[in-house]
């Protein structure tokens, strides 16, 4: 696989158009986890439309999204960061030994409250 | 009147209390909520990546049944809201997530989108009406409520077409309708913080954190939500400034069962 290629298919499951991003910045401005993100969603953007998909893939904002949406809700151009984020975040943990949460961690951090939601929800985020 | 129910995973297990006074409230308000059959869970986060097929497979199978059981889905949890609504989209709009699903399951007739996702607090105002709540009240609440909506219910807007995603009034005309004073606070649409939770605690600590913190300042005493997840973040990842329950307890209260 050519970094191309790859690079084609980050866009292609992202399914949505980062060339249409005007750079203002506002996705970034209303992320809940904009202080976690090394990487900002609106640099997501750019950098995936500039091919620039080395660091995003080892960046660490990938398992600090929240998924919350609240960058695509506030896009005035239709772009939806929380997908960019997602896509390099499944291309990521498909490779093989790359899941972002390992079993044995889980026990130790498990309380009596725990909703199964929380569980099921960050396995299917972070691991494949 | 019956509407087909998923309850999903959560709700059958430590979120049981949800499930069952869910159920007898509705009952009471003339809605007979019925459990579809074989359900399996949804997954709790909706799979943007748009080659995913095999992990919305289980939000088609209920959005199918339902179809065929009048037409109708109603759902409590709001990540189970979340997933199937928006999977329900994909089905209706996206030809070839349609395609492939189709292929895949083989039905007796394609699923093209046909069902309505309902989530309960719809299914209260639509279907039941608050006025009709409010008559039915038997111990009015009398305090000052705070609603959390988070993430799931309202965003993507385009898609959930929830509430208006930056002011929401349903779960305050819900607090209304049971005798309450809704509190408006900044942070009731923030994310408490999700799954990260168990990746990176800080987090949802900080978020939950702001969360109570922004309605205890506006004069809270306690705050609802419709979301297991929320719950657990602010209740646990939360400093313990305000109770959190379910929207559904209050009405349970209201309601005198
Ligand atoms: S979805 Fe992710 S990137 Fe977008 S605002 Fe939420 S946390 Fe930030
Ligand atoms: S809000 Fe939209 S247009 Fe603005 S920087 Fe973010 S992705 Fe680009
Ligand atoms: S959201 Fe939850 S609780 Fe709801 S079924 Fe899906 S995973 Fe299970
Ligand atoms: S607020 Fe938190 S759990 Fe609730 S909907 Fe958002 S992410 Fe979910």
């Amino acid at each position: 696989m050519t970094k191309e290629e790859r690079i084609e298919n980050i866009k292609r499951i992202s399914g949505t158009d980062v060339r249409k991003c005007m750079k203002c910045g506002k996705c970034s401005g209303r992320c809940p986890a904009f202080k976690d993100m090394d990487i900002k969603p609106h640099q997501f953007v750019t950098m995936l439309g500039k091919g620039e998909i080395d660091k995003l893939l080892e960046s660490k904002a990938i398992w600090n999204c929240l998924s919350c949406m609240a960058c695509v809700e506030r896009c005035p151009r239709g772009v939806a960061p929380a997908a960019v984020v997602e896509a390099i975040r499944d291309t990521v943990v498909r490779m093989q030994g790359k899941n972002g949460i390992k079993a044995e961690e889980i026990p130790p951090i498990v309380d009596e409250l725990i909703p199964q939601q929380l569980l099921v929800s960050a396995y299917r985020k972070y691991n494949k | 009147m019956k509407i087909s129910y998923y309850p999903g995973c959560t709700l059958k297990t430590k979120a049981k209390d949800l499930d069952k006074i869910a159920r007898l409230c509705a009952s009471v308000l003339g809605v007979e909520m019925e459990e579809i059959e074989n359900w399996q869970c949804c997954g709790a986060v909706y799979p943007m990546g748009t080659d995913e097929i095999a992990t919305k497979l289980s939000a088609v199978r209920a959005l199918d049944h339902a179809k065929k059981n009048g037409g109708k889905l109603l759902t409590l949890c709001s990540a189970c809201h979340n997933v199937i609504k928006r999977t329900n989209e994909d089905m209706k709009t996206n030809k070839d997530i349609r395609f492939r699903a189709n292929n895949y399951l083989q039905l007796d007739e394609p699923y093209g989108g046909e069902t309505e996702v309902l989530h309960y607090l719809e299914m209260l105002k639509t279907v039941v009406g608050f006025d009709n709540i409010k008559k039915a009240v038997k111990n009015p609440l009398n305090r000052k409520i705070g609603a959390y909506y988070g993430c799931l219910l309202l965003r993507p807007s385009g898609v959930m077409a929830f509430d208006n995603p930056e002011n929401p009034t349903i779960i305050e005309d819900f607090i209304r309708a049971i005798g309450g004073t809704p509190v408006i606070y900044p942070f009731r649409n923030e994310c408490c913080g999700a799954y990260v939770a168990l990746k990176n605690k800080d987090l949802p600590k900080q978020k939950s954190c702001k969360v109570l913190a922004s309605a205890k300042e506006k004069g809270a005493e306690e705050v609802i939500t419709a979301c297991p997840l929320c719950l657990y973040n602010l209740q646990v990842n939360g400093d313990g400034i305000l109770p959190v329950r379910y929207f559904t307890e209050l009405l349970a209260e209201a309601l005198g069962v």
